[in-house]
């Protein structure tokens, strides 16, 4: 039985009205589709979102003493964070126009990939699978460490292989819970891990007892352990387990970005390996005649603007944050809690591992 | 009809019915009440003094005083803290105003609702352009219950709409839209609520368009709409199958279409049929959003779980779990029994 | 003359669900147009032949054999099996524990129904989530060290590496024995028929449930004695260094999660068990009575039945909430499939198809358990006319 109580017109157009939302909602989601996108295209990309934000967003870690971790006054620190406000001196000239987001260990590449941030610089490990299938590129490690074990001084374990039959916590989807897999397994010891989500969850069963031992990068257990209860009753094994490159990470695709965090991190390479620190910029600055010093310091050579920034990058890195050894004393040194050695995160120099490629 | 001699009559009851007779009705009266009674009492005792004891004494509750604020509003900054209360004030003013005159001045309030939710919104977040007054406050500051009660909100709010749409498809004569609903509604309510976390989490940025990002808490939000849409729509299909047939008919009789029956004469009827159990949704809704801390939200579960990392605090379960499972229980529990008096108000089931 | 097209009903209706249809159709394709250009974008593939790699990591309770050269698939399947039987037995025990509540709440003695009720108010209105990281973090993982463990009769030992209690071990005629318990199952199935058609005759059921259970424990025992050897033997836990050795060891995190869902879960059961009954009219159970039934028969014959029809589509959506709230296991740290199946996306980061694999494997599984339960409800279900 028809049923008209307004016009048909009025019914069409109401219904049409629908459809057209629909519609233009469908066209909305569609976006511009220009054939398959080419890296080329998006070079330069993450670098004008950045300027024209006006801030940089730096992925970072909120759980871990030393490296990123927030202090008492809500402020962040820590050696990564240092590196974020390295970069941020390097493209803003003043390391404050930096955002910080807190990522745990699941969310870390997809915030990435998703360009929640800009760089994620957070204790993650250089591997080739990551290199590969999360879509993103290494930049120059800033911290070199290697898997560890930390066991109680009472339970009696000096080895790995003391740990046969026992319980190991460690975090869910990290480098660390494939490695012990590997090396356990490689030396034929049988055991059971307890795998949490949270690196505090991760210590806090640890401490509770509920394993006899935990695993991650030794210096995360350096870091961990000056938190726990009663510091003196843990000690670390002096068994390396893996190569952990620690270092930042950015995006598949963009090049000039790529660049830009590449150098800023040789950047405080080559001022430690020249002896320049925040203390003697200046003085260096005016007296040098290295030529060297000269085009890293930008009074000749135009460095910072073949990577997009201004002449000034490096001197407000070296200003505002310091060089290497600054950054690393500064959170990791011998006047902090954790008082982890240099080793190989020191200059070639010295043997360590740090080389900055030529900046010229 | 012959009536009782009085030498058969019984005398009145003389006997008050005293607390020792209650107690020996209720507790001791056939045999196994009395074992029943002594274990009880056993349990309860057993349960009660030592937590009693610990609550006084042993507690150490001074790391629910320290962080009362981020519990409470998460890392919102504190010199705006005014903004909060600004909006708890509206809030009560609102619940008060419809109670008032809902019953005179229906679209003034309905109205008035209808601005409120946006202006909730600007205040808590902010915007670039009222900078002296409001400015900026990024989503990832908000936590604590601020970040639970906004959840909760912006999910069964948006979810309403949605899942009206989805029940009037559920039941619709046209079968491919019966289809889609069907298959949204089964699909949605087959799988756990973290798991549409996690997809909007990581799938959303996927499906957008090149260049747009969106923001964790927005994410979230999401989810959490598009998971209560299909309960929501499965509610409102048991209040339209309470609308008796007879009232679609006697529509049509008035020659009323499609359209205008449902607005005006089925969806009031349903609705109103249903609202006891969009309150306990709205209560289920709420607990649920505990779940964002999984996906690394810092609602009041996340934020309790980074209190607990705090050096000075480390240990200290008990006192925040406790914390946060009282102030969850005080809030449901409410609303529950706000709910129950609703029911009555309403008049659900009598007429 | 014939009305317009353009105002006929059924043309209409069609055209609209066309249109309809293709909209959404085009939003489908243009979402996932964008979610292949943003995934090539960052040079990741799509496809699921990433189960065949290596998986790489252990996991630490498994009921199939796993190890780190496992692939990915078999992660996937240990998680899977996991979860279904945290699922079953999660379901077997709020069940008993939710009958056990409904009861109490019904009960006369007025202490046990307080009880009953406040155990009810607290935990239907606290999260879940809340609940087991609570229960989890301070009485599981506050349990005393290995060597200052409980120790209850049997032995079992609670320590906050494990519950161990003893188990059996299968000998050389278990096998054998699996196949009696088979053929016990047959004899008393066919027994339950036979005494269900002699109820139906003689109009006096008896009670079938209790002479079911009978044979089947019969056929157990007698089974048991009749082998030289007993095919299980005791194994009894004792502290061996670090851990616990031999008996069964229970671990922190799968304690809490089933023992978090049991708690939470019975406390609804039990509100649907106490309106199941309450929902029978007192009339039946008087006229029961007076028909000469004792109490315990008008229970088992005449509320119960009724009951049931009231019950059972609401416990199904319990069971339903049960086996999804299961995935809270990635809070615990216990390996079940969302937890698993969180660690593949993390070593791989395939999000599409992880999360594709995690929402088939529920609604398979929440599939199949409301199918078994509406094949139950129908049965009991009211038979008009």
């Amino acid at each position: 039985m028809p049923r008209y109580r307004h016009s048909p017109i009025i019914r069409l157009v109401r219904v049409k009205s629908l459809f057209l939302f629909f519609a233009l909602l469908a066209w909305a989601c569609g976006g511009k589709n220009n054939g398959t996108p080419s890296a080329v295209q998006n070079t330069g990309k993450t670098l004008k979102q950045v300027k024209a934000r006006g801030k940089l967003v730096c992925g970072v870690n909120s759980q871990l003493p030393g490296f990123g971790y927030v202090d008492p006054t809500g402020k962040y620190a820590g050696f990564d964070i240092d590196y974020c406000r390295a970069l941020t001196a390097a493209i803003f000239a003043d390391p404050e126009e930096v955002e910080f987001r807190p990522l745990n260990a699941q969310q870390r590449f997809t915030a990435l990939q998703s360009g929640e941030v800009d760089v994620l610089i957070r204790n993650t490990t250089w591997t080739l699978s990551r290199d590969t299938d999360l879509g993103a590129n290494f930049v120059a490690p800033t911290f070199y460490d290697g898997q560890g074990m930390m066991v109680r001084k009472n339970g009696g374990i000096s080895s790995l292989e003391g740990l046969a039959g026992g319980t190991i916590c460690v975090q869910a989807g990290t480098t660390t819970e494939l490695n012990l897999a590997d090396q356990m397994s490689a030396r034929g010891i049988k055991y059971t891990p307890v795998v949490l989500e949270t690196a505090d969850a991760v210590f806090g069963a640890y401490e509770q007892g509920r394993c006899d031992a935990v695993t991650t990068d030794k210096a995360s257990l350096f870091s961990r352990r000056v938190v726990l209860a009663k510091p003196a009753d843990h000690k670390i094994l002096d068994v390396t387990m893996s190569k952990e490159p620690l270092g930042p990470m950015v995006r598949h695709g963009d090049d000039q970005w790529l660049d830009i965090v590449q150098w800023t991190v040789f950047a405080t390479f080559a001022a430690e390996e020249y002896g320049i620190t925040s203390a003697n910029l200046d003085q260096v600055k005016g007296s040098t005649t290295d030529p060297n010093i000269k085009k890293l310091l930008g009074l000749e050579g135009e460095m910072g603007l073949k990577l997009g920034l201004g002449d000034d990058w490096a001197y407000n890195i070296i200003k505002f944050v310091g060089n290497y050894g600054e950054i690393y004393d500064r959170n990791l040194g011998p006047k902090t809690p954790f008082n982890i050695p240099r080793s190989l995160n020191n200059l070639y120099t010295k043997g360590g591992l740090l080389y900055a490629m030529p900046i010229r | 009809m012959s009536k009782v001699p009085p030498s058969r009559a019984l005398p009145p009851i003389t006997k008050r019915f005293t607390a020792l007779d209650w107690l020996y009705k209720n507790l001791f009266s056939p045999w196994y009440n009395i074992l029943l009674t002594l274990l009880a009492s056993l349990i309860l005792y057993a349960i009660l003094k030592p937590t009693i004891l610990w609550i006084l004494n042993k507690a150490r509750w001074e790391v629910i005083g320290a962080n009362l604020r981020l519990l409470a509003v998460g890392q919102y900054p504190a010199d705006q803290a005014w903004r909060i209360w600004l909006c708890l004030y509206l809030l009560v003013g609102m619940i008060g105003l419809t109670w008032g005159v809902w019953a005179r001045m229906r679209r003034l309030t309905l109205a008035a609702w209808l601005t409120f939710f946006p202006l909730i919104a600007l205040i808590v977040h902010g915007s670039p352009l009222a900078k002296p007054l409001l400015p900026l406050v990024p989503s990832h500051l908000w936590g604590g219950l601020l970040l639970t009660l906004l959840l909760t909100v912006v999910g069964m709010v948006f979810s309403f709409p949605i899942g009206v749409v989805l029940a009037l498809g559920r039941q619709s004569k046209l079968p491919v839209i019966r289809l889609f609903s069907v298959v949204y509604i089964e699909l949605v309510r087959g799988v756990p609520l973290i798991t549409m976390l996690f997809m909007a989490q990581l799938m959303l940025p996927l499906f957008l368009p090149a260049g747009v990002t969106i923001d964790r808490v927005l994410r979230t939000m999401v989810g959490i709409t598009l998971f209560s849409a299909a309960y929501m729509a499965e509610n409102v299909r048991g209040g339209l199958q309470a609308v008796p047939k007879g009232q679609y008919e006697a529509a049509n009789a008035l020659g009323l279409g499609g359209f205008q029956t449902m607005m005006n004469i089925i969806l009031p009827q349903a609705l109103r049929a249903v609202i006891p159990v969009l309150v306990g949704q709205f209560i289920g809704l709420f607990k649920d959003t505990s779940l964002v801390a999984v996906v690394g939200l810092l609602d009041l579960l996340g934020i309790a779980n980074s209190v607990l990392a705090q050096p000075a605090f480390i240990g200290l379960q008990r006192e925040v779990y406790l914390f946060i499972c009282a102030t969850y229980w005080l809030f449901s529990y409410s609303m529950s029994y706000a709910s129950q008096r609703l029911e009555i108000a309403l008049g659900v089931g009598q007429r | 003359m014939a009305t317009r097209f353009w105002r006929n009903e059924r043309f209409l209706q069609v055209l609209g669900q066309a249109a309809f249809l293709l909209l959404v159709l085009y939003l489908v394709y243009a979402l996932y147009n964008n979610m292949v250009r943003a995934l090539q974008l960052q040079g990741l593939v799509t496809g699921f032949s990433f189960l065949q790699q290596t998986a790489g990591f252990d996991i630490g309770e498994r009921l199939i054999s796993y190890s780190r050269s496992s692939s990915y698939l078999r992660a996937f399947q240990v998680g899977l099996l996991n979860t279904i039987l945290v699922s079953a037995l999660g379901i077997l025990f709020a069940t008993a524990l939710g009958m056990v509540v409904g009861a109490a709440r019904l009960s006369t003695n007025y202490l046990v129904k307080s009880l009953a009720k406040v155990y009810i108010e607290i935990v239907r209105n606290i999260p879940l989530l809340v609940l087991l990281v609570f229960w989890y973090t301070d009485f599981f993982l506050k349990l005393p060290t290995i060597k200052e463990a409980w120790i209850f009769p049997g032995p079992i030992y609670f320590t906050n590496r494990g519950i161990a209690i003893p188990w059996g071990i299968a000998t050389a005629s278990f096998r054998t024995y699996l196949w009696i318990l088979m053929l016990g199952l047959l004899i008393t199935l066919g027994m339950t028929w036979l005494l269900i058609l002699k109820g139906r005759r003689t109009g006096r059921p008896p009670l079938v449930t209790l002479w079911s259970l009978v044979t089947f424990l019969g056929v157990a025992v007698l089974g048991w004695i009749l082998f030289p050897q007993p095919p299980l033997t005791v194994d009894i836990p004792y502290i061996d260094g670090l851990n616990i050795a031999a008996g069964l060891t229970l671990s922190p995190e799968f304690m809490a999660l089933v023992s978090g869902l049991v708690i939470y879960t019975a406390a609804f059961i039990g509100e649907i068990v106490r309106a199941g009954v309450q929902s029978v009219s007192k009339g039946q159970l008087e006229a029961a009575r007076s028909l000469g039934l004792n109490a315990f028969q008008s229970l088992r014959l005449v509320v119960f039945p009724q009951a049931l029809r009231v019950i059972v589509p609401p416990l199904t959506s319990q069971y339903l909430n049960l086996t999804k709230n299961s995935s809270l296991a990635i809070a615990v740290g216990y390996p079940e499939l969302f937890s698993v199946s969180g660690t593949i996306f993390n070593q791989t980061g395939r999000a599409v198809e992880v999360i594709t694999l995690i929402m088939a494997t529920y609604l398979s599984i929440s599939l199949v358990t409301s199918l078994f339960m509406n094949w139950y409800n129908y049965k009991v279900r009211l038979a008009e006319g």
